[in-house]
């Protein structure tokens, strides 16, 4: 089952990595790393964010060259200066965040620096040819010449997908590639890395999902502060040993015990009869003091845009009543005053100004506390400090830029900043999205403190393990109404997939 | 198979790159101050002229108009903004301004009050035309150097239009009148150099230490992110742009005595000086990143370069645009490496 020779066109490939070294300047990430990998396999690479894995999978792409160790593929040491040599022996790494060119068509994305010619001009009918074969195996129905701009993420997940698979992998990286589908989608996925891996390609598979690290993987890896901490057949693996392995620690329990709070108070947030234009119809319910309520549904049902035009962030109309008093929230600067705060789901594009240290970042929502009238840069320090405490965020220098953070770092920074102005109503968009499993236990704990201190919660998540371990009632939205709100016994997976989906034949 | 060992302790934080300010960072922002005492230096080696504190007045008074507009050019800039228009606004201030005291010293029978009031219309009509600028650019969302450009075009022809291609000049009596605005100086400090301190320090100030000041540089690093926090974007922008039409204004009330005349070809070409001294200064072209003392120094660069040109006989005097060209790009290149 050892890996072909040099030229091979065949399948997959065989991979060793051997005492991998790699320092960014002063900083060590990879401390000796050395395992290997066998051809037509599916490996399951785990570890927390910072654990090493990025960095290791961006070596073996050609993207970072290693200080110290060798890469061999085929049993041949090799040196690639660049993704191209690596594309150009079949290791195709498909990046977590997208590298789309939003103003060109997918066909001209999956071919993008591999056109192929005829001449001195573009072959278009051949690309567009082999570009809708690709979007096909991976199951995205919309023809090459449409723009990537139009795509939603989901779709242009898939399209990064179809332009790995035009690459001709034989060895293909996916680092977190379901973040953004829907079931359907990730079960389309699924199936097509089943026929690669029939097929003989490798397959490395990077994701915070265990549940779907335990289904699609053969073996499992797992690195923790850049080091290999272990490896082991998926099958010998259970999700708990799997998570410890990566963090280190038992993780006892991920989410908290629910706690119960006052169902006869007045709501904190009232919503009726909301519609946002092309999002969402007649949207009604409420949550109260102390409450977590979830909303589950598919991307593209409507959920994010609901809040948003609830906020005052996008044109809608319909009732809302805080403690019962009746707003119109025409801005969202009106609704943080009026004591609602929202934590977008886009934490790069959204929620943070990756580029400003972490106080600017934390107080620019309630900076007028600060302004008296000029700007207390010491006030908004010692705030920074006890943020740091409080959220237990981890940086290494208080004046460190947002984007020196890992992500689950980033995401306690940007809850700290949405609850600076000290709302009554929280409304958290996916908030564990691209986290690791120690920082959402700990933004888990994080949101039932709120809840016990009062506030009511939202949390909107595509996750639906996450909804039902932290919500006290799950709303169900698709295509932009809400079709059901569970709670108690009926909160399964089964129950608001078959919501979200509109699949009438709820399992018995 | 190995399974790990369960530690106690809680998984450590690997370290990303480093925090805080680099030190190529901190270098980068001495930059500018470092290239001026160079420029000095060769500057006082060159001619013995140059290191004298009268020529060192003189040329802060010159850079006094550009400076005060780089100052507001600044805040749109680091917003994210641009506006190529404010030449051409000066000069459309210069001749209104004009038209105004030559007609309110008769009507209103005190030249005094009239040039008092001219010096405050300058600044009320640069705030207006600032205005209506940012309400297009923030309300109508119209790229900035799309509606600057436009105005571009429109304030200098109507300049033209009012001083029927000529000059618009100010009468002899009250030119005397309004003269010590610019010729004047209190304890030795001409007062265009004081005035371009104070807005200075006031933008610094502004830029710095008020909440406003924190938003522009919210919006400039990243609007949508600045949005979803509750910032009120449209507001800002429109502030802004204002801010740099008052000090298109204040530039305009100390230039308008020093000729005393406005015709189509005062202010030309301003709008490249103030943003060619924001970006020696260190200042990001796409927003998010700058500084008011970056400006200073780099609006001080620029026109010590071309004091040295016109003391020395090294380069040709009509090569000064040239020698600006290149510092700037040269500037730029310094600096790509940094963000």
């Amino acid at each position: 089952m050892s890996a072909t020779g040099e030229n091979a066109t065949g399948p997959g490939l065989s991979v060793a990595f051997d005492g991998i070294v790699k320092r960014f300047g002063p900083v060590e990430v990879l401390h000796g790393v050395s395992f290997a990998l066998e051809p037509g396999r599916v490996y399951g690479l785990l570890g927390e964010n910072g654990a090493g894995k990025s960095t290791l999978m961006k070596i073996l792409a050609g993207y970072e060259q290693p200080s110290e160790g060798r890469v061999l593929v085929g049993g041949q040491p090799v040196a690639f200066s660049g993704s191209r040599d690596a594309e150009a022996r079949g290791i195709v790494l498909i990046h977590q965040e997208f590298n789309l060119a939003e103003d060109l068509t997918i066909a001209g994305n999956i071919f993008l620096g591999h056109e192929r010619r005829k001449g001195w001009l573009l072959d278009e009918a051949w690309m567009r040819r082999e570009a809708a074969s690709a979007l096909q195996q991976v199951g995205l129905d919309r023809t090459p010449d449409t723009p990537v701009r139009r795509l939603i993420v989901a779709e242009k997940q898939l399209v990064e997908i179809a332009k790995a698979l035009s690459r001709k992998a034989r060895l293909l990286i996916m680092d977190e590639p379901t973040a953004t589908l829907t079931p359907s989608e990730v079960a389309r996925l699924f199936a097509l890395i089943e026929r690669m891996r029939a097929a003989g390609v490798t397959i490395i598979y990077i994701s915070h999902k265990l549940d779907e690290v335990e289904r699609i993987t053969d073996e499992v890896i797992v690195m923790r502060d850049g080091k290999l901490v272990g490896r082991a057949p998926t099958a010998s693996l259970t999700r708990p040993a799997m998570a410890t392995m990566m963090v280190g620690r038992e993780i006892a329990d991920l989410f908290p015990a629910k706690e119960s709070f006052d169902a006869a108070a007045v709501p904190a947030l009232t919503v009726e009869n909301f519609t946002v234009p092309g999002w969402a119809r007649d949207v009604s319910f409420s949550v109260r003091p102390g409450e977590i309520l979830g909303f589950a549904g598919l991307v593209g049902a409507g959920r994010t845009e609901l809040f948003e035009g609830i906020l005052g962030l996008r044109p809608g109309s319909g009732q809302v009543a805080l403690a019962g008093h009746p707003v119109n929230l025409r801005s969202l600067g009106e609704a943080t005053r009026q004591g609602l705060s929202y934590l977008s789901e886009d934490r790069k594009g959204k929620g943070l100004h990756v580029d400003f240290p972490l106080a600017p970042n934390l107080t620019l929502m309630a900076l007028e506390q600060y302004a008296r009238p000029w700007l207390d840069h010491d006030a908004e320090r010692k705030a920074l400090t006890q943020a740091v405490e409080t959220f237990g965020i981890r940086t290494g220098s208080l004046s460190a830029r947002a984007a020196s953070l890992s992500g689950g770092n980033q995401q306690k920074l940007a809850l700290a900043k949405v609850l600076h102005p000290k709302p009554r109503v929280l409304i958290l968009d996916e908030p564990t999205r691209g986290v690791d499993v120690g920082a959402k236990r700990e933004i888990y704990v994080l949101i039932h403190q709120l809840a016990r201190q009062g506030l009511a919660v939202v949390v909107i998540s595509s996750e639906l393990i996450e909804l039902i371990g932290l919500a006290h009632r799950v709303a169900v939205m698709r295509a932009g109404r809400l079709v059901a709100t569970v709670e108690g016994a009926e909160m399964t997976e089964e129950t608001m997939i078959a919501h979200a989906t509109g699949a009438r034949h709820v399992a018995a | 198979m190995s399974q790990p060992e369960t530690a106690a302790t809680p998984a450590s934080e690997p370290r990303r790159a480093e925090a805080g300010p680099s030190f190529s960072d901190r270098l980068a922002s001495f930059g500018p101050v470092i290239g001026l005492i160079l420029l000095c230096a060769v500057g006082a080696g060159l001619n013995s002229d140059f290191a004298t504190l009268e020529n060192a007045l003189n040329v802060l008074t010159r850079t006094a108009f550009i400076g005060i507009i780089a100052v507001g050019m600044c805040f749109v800039i680091i917003l994210g903004g641009i506006d190529l228009s404010v030449g051409s606004m000066a000069a459309l201030i210069a001749g209104c301004v004009i038209m105004f005291i030559n007609w309110a010293a008769g009507a209103l029978g005190s030249p005094l009050g009239a040039v008092v009031l001219g010096a405050g219309l300058a600044i009320g009509l640069g705030g207006i035309l600032g205005l209506i600028q940012g309400v297009l650019i923030a309300k109508g969302r119209i790229e900035p150097f799309i509606v600057t450009l436009g105005t571009l075009g429109i304030y200098r022809a109507y300049l033209t239009y009012f001083a029927d291609g000529g000059a618009l000049t100010l009468e002899n009596s009250l030119a005397d009148l309004y003269a010590p605005a610019y010729y004047g100086s209190v304890l030795g400090v001409p007062v265009p150099v004081i005035a371009f301190l104070i807005v200075a320090l006031i933008g610094a100030a502004i830029l710095n230490k008020t909440a406003y000041g924190r938003h522009v540089q919210a919006i400039g690093s990243n609007e949508t992110v600045a949005r979803y926090a509750a910032v009120n974007v449209e507001r800002v922008k429109i502030l802004t742009y204002m801010l740099l039409g008052v000090c298109v204004g204040i530039a305009t009330l100390f230039y308008v005595p020093r000729l005393g005349s406005a015709s189509p070809t005062t202010g030309l070409l301003w709008e490249l000086e103030a943003i060619a001294a924001v970006i020696v200064g260190g200042a990001a072209l796409k927003g998010g990143h700058g500084s008011i003392t970056g400006t200073v120094v780099g609006a001080i660069l620029l026109s010590v370069i071309s004091n040295i040109l016109n003391l020395t006989s090294l380069i040709s005097v009509y090569l000064n645009a040239a020698v600006q060209g290149f510092v700037i790009i040269t500037v730029a290149f310094l600096q790509k490496g940094r963000r």
